[in-house]
């Protein structure tokens, strides 16, 4: 090692970095509220065992569900899912590159094409769940 | 008397300082002046001893970048009047050691850059060494954007996975690979990912996606990670279904 390399300022990043710029904050925020993706396994893995293990524990699932705690969980995970959901599909269009008759698809059709694919899950869903 | 603005600049004398600190100079706020116009009148007419990096002047030889205002910026594109009335702060590019001053050590991008081997590599044995290898202005396309890159390393300064881990190659490194990787001409793309698609390759990265809003350039270098994440992705799901001899 060099006298000079030795002299060397090292800048170091703080603690709180994602807190000096709004789109770090974005970020951090995008990264966290995955967590709430995997609630949503997690209860579906949930309903999938107590389906499996009987009626009991099938209302029980259900009771626990009604429960004004599990329903307020559930709301703030499922805004925090839609919140990762847009952010990703907000990012898409950069990381995929989709050629058609060597021209790219633009952006906005990708995410176009998400947007539209998500409302027809939802929409079946819904027929199959609500109105059914 | 001309109008003049604050100049707080970051200060770091290695053989007396141990830590950086501010020191203010004053100078014209003229409308065509820069922020690195106005370091270059701080070293001409105020204080000699200001260390700082620049050549062309004009975005091309990407050697000004600084932080000013807290934002990566090349200084010869940075407008004293768009931060008009002031005081504006220039410090270093964040995410590296200093030397002096405003000058940053690019040594370990120096070594990255290198290791992504950015030229074209060809096996030209069967080439004609008369006729020069052509292109069709789509292929070029392919690969246009990416080879803007000036190596100015605003990229690795906004970077927060590089300031956290110096490890990380970075977004201009891998920018650069895509632009040979794209490159029709080019044959060396298996060779770079052997290093793209290491942990410290494409896989750091978190796309948090500050690179492309700093490049003054246009790059995209967070695009440009994500596309070989798909194709390192793709390569290790072939090697790990396929026989060797199927792959290519």
């Amino acid at each position: 090692m060099t006298g000079l390399e030795q002299r060397l300022y090292r800048q170091r990043v703080p603690l709180f970095w994602w807190l000096s710029r709004r789109s770090y904050f974005a970020f951090v925020v995008r990264e966290l509220t995955s967590l709430s993706v995997v609630w949503f396994v997690v209860y579906l893995l949930w309903l999938v065992w107590a389906v499996g293990t009987g009626r009991a524990a099938y209302q029980s699932f259900l009771d626990r569900s009604g429960q004004p705690w599990m329903v307020a969980i559930n709301v703030v995970a499922l805004a925090f899912a839609i919140y990762h959901t847009v952010t990703w599909f907000a990012v898409t269009p950069q990381a995929m590159v989709l050629k058609v008759r060597r021209r790219r698809v633009p952006g906005q059709a990708i995410a176009g094409a998400l947007y539209l694919a998500w409302f027809v899950v939802s929409a079946l869903l819904f027929w199959f769940v609500v109105i059914r | 008397m001309p109008e003049e603005i604050t100049l707080r600049v970051s200060r770091y004398r290695p053989e007396t300082d141990a830590a950086p600190t501010f020191q203010e100079y004053e100078v014209p706020l003229r409308e065509d002046w820069a922020v690195l116009d106005a370091l270059n009148y701080v070293k001409d007419q105020l204080d000699p001893t200001l260390a700082y990096r620049w050549s062309c002047r004009m975005g091309i030889c990407g050697s000004c970048g600084m932080t000013v205002n807290g934002e990566p910026k090349l200084t010869c594109g940075t407008f004293l009047v768009d931060h008009a009335p002031g005081p504006i702060q220039v410090e270093p590019l964040r995410n590296f050691p200093v030397i002096r001053d405003l000058v940053i050590e690019m040594t370990d991008f120096m070594h990255k850059l290198g290791s992504i081997q950015p030229w074209i590599i060809r096996d030209e044995s069967a080439d004609d060494t008369d006729v020069e290898l052509l292109q069709t202005p789509s292929e070029m396309d392919e690969y246009h954007q990416y080879s803007m890159c000036i190596n100015c390393m605003l990229c690795y300064s906004a970077c927060p996975v590089y300031g956290l881990d110096s490890k990380f190659i970075g977004p201009a490194a891998i920018a650069l690979a895509q632009r040979y990787n794209l490159d029709s001409r080019d044959e060396g793309e298996a060779d770079r990912l052997t290093v793209l698609s290491e942990d410290e390759g494409v896989w750091a990265c978190t796309f948090v996606g500050e690179c492309t809003r700093a490049c003054p350039k246009g790059v995209d270098p967070a695009g440009a990670i994500q596309r070989a994440k798909l194709v390192a992705a793709n390569e290790a799901v072939r090697a790990f279904l396929l026989p060797k001899w199927a792959r290519r």
